[in-house]
């Protein structure tokens, strides 16, 4: 039972198969057996949230989830949304808005933010704020993500598409 | 840091979860969202020798209204609570707490039961489950066996928790019309633990509060009931004179400690502060605390 066990995840719509340890984290099996190195590994214990990846379309700590847990799942990172051009808007705003600088927590907010908008596409400001709150910068003093986050609610709304996929 | 070495297995029934546990005994621990337990492995606080992941085991899934009880399941996250029209209705007082739970992609995993079962003193579950008459339904695979939210919590992370058993459901009886729930609490950030929090149940009749439950998380070992702050609050409207006199007995009903960032004298403050603002959310209902 200590053996490595066989895991199938979906990343970023490919299916991979691979024997993983058990005490592996899915944010290391994303960087290590997969190469995706976007998402990162901080805190290692929940508190900053550069780790966060989506299974099955919710975002998670990937720090406090096993690769093992994520068998069967669809995990998307920080590259698949990337590629899709889904946050292309997201992404845009970021660079408008400065709110980035080492980059180390970046992959982290966007998926954080994105998915804040999709459940409330009209979060204040406030709400933005607690919803961030759990996603460390020590860089830019986050008003710079609000900004972001906000200005990206805005076009949002006026595309009209509300919580909707950009494509 | 990494976790430890460890087996990993999935079980789909309680009586497979249960032989684990028989045969390991303290080496093996359940695992459920994993939000506390994966991150005390990964600072190596514990080393189990095999996790048994008990998220396959349907009859834990669900929230459910069932013989005059709301049934949350063990295996309910947080966010499904967050998201339940069924909670909202019958039990208001989780919808209110549960955004001061943790943050969105911890919700999205963790769970009522491994909430409850871990016992922290300033986790807001545990505190609901107590202000809402909350009962735990234990089993060891052949037998169940309920317990009262205020015989489970026994101390620092101690509960009446057998070790060859695991958390179903916890029920709740479903309130009557004139029951009326507050929750609010004070961090250091959003999200994070709270420093004290209040949960508060009663009946509110023309004004008049009865009934009552008020619970203090962060201030003790466990969920702290104040039964001092209720008799001085049953029967009355909550006018100023009232409230003073139940802020006043706190002093007997809870007993905080200093931590690293707030002393014990600052929380006793802030609790008085917490009870006045959930009384006057009890009495003007829809007025966030
Ligand atoms: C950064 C951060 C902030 C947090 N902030 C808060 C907060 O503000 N408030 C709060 O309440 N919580 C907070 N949490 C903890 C979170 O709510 C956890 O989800 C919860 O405490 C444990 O639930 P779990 O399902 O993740 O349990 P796990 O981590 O899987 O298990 C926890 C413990 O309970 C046992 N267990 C689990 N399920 C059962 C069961 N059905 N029967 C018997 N035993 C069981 C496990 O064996 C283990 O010992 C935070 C966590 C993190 C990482
Ligand atoms: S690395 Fe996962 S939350 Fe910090
Ligand atoms: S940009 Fe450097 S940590 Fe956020």
């Amino acid at each position: 039972m200590t053996d490595k066990v066989l895991t199938r995840i979906t990343v970023n719509g490919v299916l991979h198969e691979r024997w993983v340890e058990p005490r592996q984290h899915l944010v290391d099996y994303l960087r290590d057996e997969l190469g995706l190195k976007g998402t990162r590994s901080g805190c290692e214990h929940g508190v900053c949230g550069a780790c966060t990846v989506r299974i099955d379309g919710d975002i998670v700590r990937g720090c406090l989830t096993l690769a093992v847990q994520a068998d069967g799942a669809r995990v998307e990172t920080i590259e698949g949304v990337s590629d899709s051009g889904e946050i292309a808007d997201l992404q845009h705003a970021f660079l408008e808005s400065n709110a980035l600088q080492c980059g180390f927590c970046t992959p982290g907010m966007l998926l954080t933010a994105d998915a804040l908008l999709k459940s409330e596409p009209a979060a204040s400001r406030e709400q933005i704020r607690e919803h961030m709150s759990g996603n460390y910068c020590r860089c830019t003093g986050y008003h710079a993500i609000v900004d972001a986050v906000e200005s990206t609610r805005e076009t949002r709304r006026l595309a009209g598409c509300g919580g909707d996929r950009h494509e | 840091m990494k976790a430890p070495r460890f087996a990993y297995t999935r079980v789909t029934t309680v009586a497979d979860a249960v032989s684990l546990l028989r045969q390991h005994g303290d080496d093996a621990r359940l695992l459920a969202g994993g939000q506390t337990l994966l991150a005390t492995l990964n600072m190596r606080l514990s080393e189990p020798v095999v996790l048994v992941d008990i998220t396959g085991i349907e009859a834990l899934h669900g929230v459910a209204v069932q013989d005059g009880f709301l049934r949350i399941g063990a295996l309910t996250r947080h966010v499904d609570i967050e998201r339940s029209e069924l909670v909202a209705q019958r039990l208001p007082l989780l919808t209110q707490a549960v955004p001061f739970l943790a943050h969105a992609a911890i919700r999205n995993r963790g769970t009522f039961g491994g909430s409850v079962a871990f016992a922290d003193p300033a986790a807001e579950w545990p505190a609901c489950a107590l202000a809402a008459d909350g009962e735990l339904i234990l089993s060891n695979g052949t037998n169940e066996r309920r317990v009262m939210a205020g015989d489970f919590f026994i101390d620092l992370y101690q509960t009446d928790l057998h070790p060859d058993e695991l958390i179903i459901a916890v029920e709740f009886p479903l309130p009557g019309r004139q029951r009326r729930f507050a929750f609010t609490e004070l961090a250091r950030r959003h999200g994070d633990y709270a420093i004290v929090g209040i949960a508060v149940a009663g009946d509110i009749s023309g004004g008049v509060m009865g009934d009552l439950r008020i619970v203090f998380l962060g201030v003790g070992n466990t969920p702290m009931r104040a039964l001092g702050a209720e008799t001085a609050l049953n029967g009355k409207r909550g006018d100023p004179a009232v409230l003073a006199a139940a802020i006043a007995s706190l002093s007997e009903d809870i007993a905080p400690s200093d931590d690293l960032y707030t002393s014990a004298a600052a929380k006793s403050h802030l609790a008085g502060v917490l009870l006045q603002r959930a009384v006057k959310s009890l009495l003007h209902e829809g007025e966030t605390p």
